[in-house]
């Protein structure tokens, strides 16, 4: 890891700038654009018949007005909104402000720090499937093991968690940060990971310590770190379909549905998919400026990261 | 702590050590709330798996006779949702290297071709691959499962590859594109000189160099194919063309689901990726360093 992280910013720098020169007035690869077309054609393909058709197609079911008034004056769909809402902007920020905190907790010496991180990772490193079951079935108001360790340790019998829409809510955005903290710890890790000592040793001299070491140094180099996850993470949560289709698996009577499952539900279960694509569009108001920002973010720190 | 750095005198200094020390506890009760909230949902898959039948419905935190029962179960489909388990787990493998082969072919050559090769409309087709990667999944699944039958390919195994392909590639060209910028330029060049092509360039060349980053990208893609669940759900029906996860869903369709033998099979279904996962820690971390970030 270390090697590959310390050749990219020299490499990089050099090996562009040159090169490009070299295409556009080097004439002696002239039968290289026939090449470059040919290596570019899988993809190309892929992205023609499995990204382009089905957005087209999609947009083509999803063309009806009609289907958005129904949309409307559904209050599944209402709800659907509300609880994205809330599973977004809590979900969100709870893991993202959480995993940056437990980077900093990460930086710690010691054995048992680096042991522990070890165990941390390991809900990234479980499939999301057999995760959220077990979750579901950890929240089981009858059966399920939190119910069961309040009533040994504290003889509380605890609530039916799932019968409950924003119980329902706070167990789907509790599944999800702890399925997906770890992975944004462990960016935020390298991050500042990054962050080279000198810049510590600096601080320090002046005598900055605490609250303003991290203000003064640690900040201005993770902001703009922080903004790209948080973004990405908006756009992922947004899409995110597991959790809350296994965890309360929208119920109950479809109370806890986001705007991911709903569309599925209107398609699959109830046999309505263009309902489900129109449900599905109503999202785009969010994600295309969240996408035309990030896409923004990640072409700029992409080259010059 | 800026005053005992400075000065270092005697009774600070003892300060200091018992402050370390307190921090350090704090610390280390802070670890152990972190280690419990990581390990409940384990610890429950597998306390669930080791119970008999009437374990699972008896309210304690610990099986009173745990056993493997539910794991031989699962090895000798022995469960009439089991019966094509094996089978189903090899789907999910042909699946899975599949996806990692075709997203490795596909993207390496389409990062040669944008980076190495310097294709004129190379920023068009970056461009493409960032939409990609940042449209959720789930929002392109309704048209995706109708153009699928178009294709003729529902309930097809291929159409589960073609999705995964689809949707991992973007961010291989994103990875290998970074990383092919470490390796020098001059190579190439004086691969030419000596008469190669661009097929040769790329086969002798920037494989082997990209060697790493095809690790990472592979170990990726491997996983998402794995791990997805939506697309495999929609596209494939029967039980002889479905996947594990598909397969493993299939246990919550039923109201007295035994629960013992779902998380047995949940949890033969985690193995592989996991001892993946930890295999190939070291090349995860480098890729996501490298390039950005994927979850």
């Amino acid at each position: 890891m270390s090697t590959t992280q310390q050749a990219v910013p020299i490499g990089r720098a050099v090996g562009r700038a040159r090169l490009r020169r070299a295409a556009w007035h080097g004439g002696l690869f002239g039968h290289d654009y026939v090449w470059a077309l040919g290596f570019a054609i899988p993809y190309i393909a892929i992205f023609l018949f499995f990204v382009i058709y089905p957005i087209i197609y999609g947009l083509w079911l999803g063309s009806e007005p009609a289907l958005y008034s129904e949309l409307v004056e559904d209050p599944r769909y209402t709800m659907a909104l509300v609880n994205t809402l809330v599973y977004v902007g809590v979900g969100v920020n709870l893991h993202i402000i959480g995993a940056f905190l437990l980077s900093g907790f990460f930086m710690r010496k010691g054995w048992w720090v680096k042991a522990l991180l070890g165990i941390y990772i390991l809900p990234w490193a479980t499939p999301a499937l057999p995760a959220f079951i077990s979750i579901h079935w950890f929240f089981d108001g009858q059966y399920g093991l939190l119910n069961n360790l309040l009533y040994s340790l504290f003889g509380i019998d605890g609530p039916v968690y799932l019968n409950d829409r924003w119980l329902g809510m706070t167990c789907n955005i509790a599944a999800y940060v702890w399925k997906n903290m770890p992975f944004w710890t462990v960016i935020f890790l390298a991050g500042r990971m990054a962050i080279p000592q000198e810049l510590y040793e600096a601080a320090a001299v002046d005598g900055a310590t605490g609250f303003r070491r991290f203000a003064n140094v640690t900040w201005p180099l993770m902001a703009n770190l922080y903004f790209v996850c948080t973004l990405l993470s908006t756009i992922f949560t947004l899409g995110d379909f597991n959790a809350v289709y296994f965890v309360s698996g929208g119920g109950p009577g479809m109370s806890t549905e986001v705007l991911a499952t709903l569309g599925i539900r209107y398609a699959f279960t109830l046999s309505m998919p263009r309902l489900g694509v129109a449900e599905v569009m109503t999202a785009l108001p969010l994600m295309v400026p969240l996408v035309y920002v990030l896409m923004r973010k990640l072409r700029v720190s992409g080259q010059q990261l | 702590m800026s005053a005992t750095t400075a000065g270092g005198r005697l009774p600070s200094r003892r300060h200091y050590r018992v402050r370390r020390y307190l921090v350090e506890a704090l610390c280390m009760v802070f670890g152990l709330v972190l280690l419990v909230w990581s390990l409940l949902p384990i610890y429950n898959i597998i306390i669930v798996a080791l119970s008999s039948h009437d374990d699972v419905f008896s309210g304690t935190v610990w099986p009173e006779h745990p056993s493997l029962h539910s794991f031989v179960i699962v090895f000798t489909e022995g469960f009439w949702y089991l019966d094509n388990f094996w089978h189903q787990f090899g789907n999910s493998f042909f699946v899975g290297f599949m996806t990692m082969f075709l997203t490795l072919f596909v993207g390496s050559l389409a990062s040669f071709a944008i980076g190495r090769l310097h294709l004129r409309q190379g920023w068009l087709l970056s461009n493409a691959a960032l939409m990609t990667y940042v449209i959720p999944a789930s929002f392109l699944a309704i048209p995706f499962y109708r153009i699928m039958q178009i294709y003729g390919l529902s309930n097809n195994l291929w159409s589960v590859i073609a999705a995964m392909v689809t949707f991992a590639t973007p961010y291989a060209i994103f990875i290998f594109s970074q990383y092919g910028k470490t390796i020098p330029m001059e190579l190439d060049e004086s691969a030419r000189i000596d008469g190669a092509n661009p097929l040769q360039i790329y086969i002798r060349i920037y494989l082997p160099l990209m060697a790493p980053a095809l690790v990472a990208v592979g170990t990726y893609a491997l996983l998402l194919a794995w791990n997805e669940y939506l697309y495999q759900f929609l596209l494939l029906s029967t039980p002889r063309s479905m996947t594990v996860a598909v397969a493993l869903a299939q246990f919550l369709n039923s109201d007295e689901s035994p629960w013992n033998y779902m998380m047995a099979t949940a949890i033969i279904y985690a193995l592989p990726p996991m001892i993946l996962y930890y295999g190939f820690r070291r090349y995860m971390a480098a890729g996501l360093t490298m390039g950005g970030v994927k979850g």
